[in-house]
C-alpha cells in the first residue's frame, strides 16, 4: 500500500505531470508542520486575522424548545470570509509562500472556499484563479463578485454538470498544466494525499478548541458532535479531536437532496460505492461501470460525489456514522435556527441542525450535542427564498 | 517479448488513438480496422470516463459522445474482440482506474485477455500506486504501460526501469490536445530512460503535424497522435473512415521519412 491511508482508502492516484510535486508538498508540509516560526505565523493568522477561537455558544432556546439534549454551536460562521474554509486556506496558502509558490488556484462548490482562497490570496500577495461549476456562479452570484473583489479570476466551468465535482476536474487539469509557480489549494479533506492529511490537521482546531471550551463550560465531553458532510473539511475538523474520545458519537450529515431513493442526491454513504476518483480511494456515488454519477443537493458545498478517505475509513470502522437529510429537512432548519436562535446559518450547515431537532429531543436532559456551525448563510438567502416561492434578486 | 514490442520491430511506429465508441459501437470498430490498414503499429482505445481529467477539450467531448451511445465497460470488450478477429495489430486500453477497480482487477484482466488485448495505460495510476493490479494484468499477459511526464525527473530511471510494453513519455504540461510547439527537453528524458531500460518509448501528448512528428521520431522509437484523430472523428462522424485513413497514411509516411 502506498502513502496516506485511511484503512484501504486514500492513496495518491494522479497523474504522473504531479508526482513530484505532491512530494514536494508532502516534504514541506512535513517539515513545516513542526516548524516553531511557521506555527507561530499561522497562530497569528488564525488568532489576529480570522477570528479565533471562534465561539462555542450554548442555545438556550434551541434546547428548551427540543426539550432534550444541550445543543451546543460551534460557530464557524463567524470566522473571516463566513466559514471553516478559511482555517484550511490559511495554513495551505503560507506553506505555498513557504515553497515559493507565487500563484494559487482552487476548486469552489458554494463559493465559501473560493472566497476564503481569494482572501488569502490577497493578504499574502498571491495571483489567485478560482474554477467554479457554471451552475453554481449562477446560483452563487454574489459569491462570484466577492472574489473579483479580491482580486482574484473566476473561470466558470462548463464541462460535465457544471458543479463542484467538476470544478475539481478542471482545477487539476490548471494545475498540471502549471505546477512550478502554483499550489492547488484543495478545499476538503479529499484528493491525493497529504492532501486528505493536511486538511483534516489545518481543519483540526475546530475541534481542539470544542473539546476544551465544552469541558471548561460543562465540565464533560458530549455524547454526540455533528456536521454536515460534502467531501467532509469541517466534520473531519469536528471530529478528529474527539476520535479517540470513544464515548463521544460522531455523526456526519450527507445531502439527501430530493431523497435517496430519488436520483436527485450527493448521499455518498448512503448510495455509494468504493472507487478511485480525484485522486484518492473513497466511496463514490457510481453507476454500475463505475462512471461517476451527477449528483445533486440544494446546497452547492454538499454537492460532490464522493467524501474524504478518512471519513470513508471511520464509516468501515464504525467509529463515525453518516446519515442523510433531504433539501425540504435541510430548509426547514434553516427557517428554524433562523427564528429560534437568530442565526441564519448555511445551508450546508442546516443538514447537521436538522439532525440536532431530530435526535436531540430523544437524549436525556444532562446529555450534550455539539453541532458544527460550519458557515453562514447571508449567502443562501435568496436561493431559499425562490425555495419557498419568492422571487428574490441578489 | 510481449507483442507490443512487436509494433517497433519494423521502423519508428506511429500510434493511433481513439475513443472507445465515438460517434458509435460498431463504427468504432471499423474506425480502428481502418487505422491498423492504413499503417497505424498500434491502437489505443480509449475507455469512455464522466470525468477524464488528464484530458483535453476534444477527447472530453468524444467520451461525452460514446458514453451517450452506450459505450460501457462489456461494449470495450466487444469492440477489442470484433477488432482482434481481423487484425493482429496490438491493441491496448486507455483508461482512468475507476471503470477497471469497478469491474474487478481480476475479471477485468481476464477479459482482457479473453480478447485479445495487450496492454493497458491508466493516467491516474501513477508508480506508486501500479502494484495493486500489475500482477494480476501480468498473469493474464497484459502490460501495464507506464508514463514519464516533463516533471518526472529524478523519477525517470525508476519508473522505466520497470516498465512495460512501451514507455508513454508525456511530451508536455497540461492535458491532451494538439498544440504548435513542444518545449520539453524530450532528448534528455529519452536518454535518461534508455540508459536503464531497453523498452522502446513513445512520445504523445500535442503530436498533429507530420513535421512534428517526423522531428519526434528522430528521438522516440514512435509517436501517439490522439486528439488530432479524434478531431476528424468529431469533424466528420460516420464518414470519418477515409479522412482517418488518409491522415494515419500521411503520419506513418513522415516518421518513416529520412
Amino acid at each position: 500500500m502506498s502513502k496516506g491511508r485511511y484503512g484501504v482508502h486514500g492513496g495518491q492516484y494522479i497523474p504522473e505531470t504531479l508526482m513530484n510535486e505532491i512530494i514536494r508538498l508532502e516534504a514541506a508540509y512535513e517539515f513545516y508542520k513542526n516548524d516553531p516560526s511557521f506555527n507561530a505565523e499561522l497562530d497569528t493568522l488564525l488568532k489576529e486575522y480570522a477570528g479565533r477561537p471562534s465561539l462555542l455558544y450554548y442555545a438556550e432556546k434551541m434546547t428548551k424548545d427540543l426539550g432534550g439534549a444541550k445543543v451546543y454551536l460551534k460557530r464557524e460562521d463567524l470566522n473571516h470570509t463566513g466559514s471553516h474554509k478559511i482555517n484550511n486556506v490559511l495554513g495551505q496558502a503560507l506553506l505555498a509562500k513557504k515553497m515559493g509558490k507565487t500563484r494559487v488556484i482552487a476548486e469552489t462548490g458554494a463559493g465559501q472556499h473560493g472566497v476564503a482562497t481569494a482572501t488569502a490570496a490577497a493578504l499574502l500577495g498571491m495571483e489567485c484563479e478560482i474554477f467554479m461549476g457554471k451552475e453554481d456562479t449562477e446560483r452563487q452570484a454574489l459569491n462570484v463578485y466577492r472574489m473579483e473583489l479580491l482580486g482574484a479570476t473566476v473561470h466558470p466551468v462548463t464541462s460535465g454538470t457544471m458543479t463542484l465535482k467538476d470544478a475539481v476536474n478542471e482545477t487539476m487539469r490548471e494545475w498540471t498544466n502549471r505546477v512550478h509557480d502554483t499550489h492547488y489549494v484543495l478545499g476538503s479533506v479529499m484528493g491525493p494525499h497529504p492532501f486528505p492529511m493536511m486538511v483534516r490537521d489545518f481543519q483540526s482546531v475546530i475541534s481542539c478548541e470544542a473539546r476544551e471550551q465544552i469541558l471548561e463550560r460543562e465540565g464533560k465531553l458530549p455524547s454526540v458532535v455533528m456536521a454536515c458532510v460534502g467531501g467532509g473539511s469541517n466534520a473531519m475538523g469536528m471530529f478528529y479531536h474527539f476520535i479517540n474520545d470513544t464515548g463521544v458519537k460522531l455523526i456526519g450529515c450527507e445531502a439527501a437532496g430530493r431523497g435517496v431513493d430519488t436520483d436527485k442526491h450527493a448521499a455518498t454513504i448512503a448510495k455509494g460505492t468504493p472507487g478511485v476518483f480525484h485522486g484518492m480511494k473513497s466511496y463514490f456515488c457510481q453507476d454500475e461501470n463505475g462512471q461517476i454519477a451527477p449528483v445533486y443537493s440544494i446546497s452547492a458545498g454538499l454537492d460532490y460525489p464522493g467524501m474524504g478517505p478518512e471519513h470513508a475509513h471511520l464509516h468501515d470502522i464504525g467509529r463515525a456514522e453518516y446519515v442523510p437529510v433531504t433539501d425540504d429537512e435541510a430548509v426547514e432548519a434553516f427557517e428554524y435556527l433562523a427564528r429560534t436562535e437568530g442565526i441564519i446559518c448555511a445551508i450546508e450547515s442546516a443538514h447537521a441542525v436538522y439532525h440536532a431537532m431530530k435526535t436531540a429531543p430523544k437524549m436525556k436532559k444532562d446529555e450534550i450535542v455539539i453541532v458544527c456551525l460550519s458557515g453562514r448563510g447571508d449567502k443562501d438567502v435568496a436561493a431559499i427564498a425562490r425555495y419557498r416561492g419568492r422571487d428574490i434578486h441578489e | 517479448m510481449s507483442k507490443i514490442q512487436k509494433a517497433f520491430e519494423n521502423g519508428k511506429a506511429f500510434i493511433g488513438f481513439v475513443t472507445g465508441g465515438d460517434p458509435s459501437i460498431e463504427k468504432s470498430c471499423e474506425l480502428i480496422l481502418d487505422m491498423a490498414e492504413s499503417g497505424a503499429d498500434l491502437i489505443e482505445i480509449g475507455i469512455p470516463f464522466s470525468d477524464p481529467i488528464a484530458e483535453g477539450p476534444v477527447i472530453q467531448e468524444a467520451n461525452i459522445r460514446a458514453l451517450s451511445a452506450g459505450a460501457d465497460t462489456e461494449a470495450m470488450f466487444r469492440i477489442v474482440e470484433t477488432v482482434r478477429k481481423q487484425t493482429d495489430t496490438p491493441l491496448v486500453f486507455l483508461t482512468y482506474l475507476n471503470p477497471v477497480f469497478k469491474y474487478g482487477y481480476e475479471r477485468f484482466f481476464s477479459r482482457c485477455e479473453s480478447v485479445g488485448l495487450d496492454g493497458i495505460i491508466i493516467p491516474d495510476l501513477p508508480f506508486e500506486e501500479k502494484g495493486e493490479l500489475s500482477g494480476i494484468a501480468e498473469s493474464h499477459h497484459v502490460d501495464v504501460i507506464s508514463l514519464i511526464a516533463p516533471t518526472s525527473a529524478d523519477r525517470i530511471r525508476k519508473i522505466a526501469a520497470e516498465a512495460k510494453g512501451f514507455l508513454y513519455i508525456v511530451s508536455s504540461m497540461g492535458v491532451t490536445g494538439m498544440r504548435s510547439e513542444i518545449k520539453t527537453d524530450l532528448a534528455s528524458i529519452i536518454e535518461t530512460a534508455r540508459s536503464v531500460s531497453k523498452i522502446p518509448v513513445a512520445v504523445g501528448f500535442g503530436i498533429n503535424t507530420p513535421e512534428q512528428a517526423h522531428k519526434l521520431s528522430k528521438l522516440a522509437d514512435g509517436v501517439i497522435v490522439g486528439s488530432a484523430i479524434v478531431k476528424l472523428i468529431e469533424q466528420y462522424g460516420e464518414n470519418a473512415g477515409g479522412h482517418l485513413s488518409a491522415y494515419v497514411r500521411e503520419m506513418k509516411d513522415s516518421i518513416r521519412a529520412r
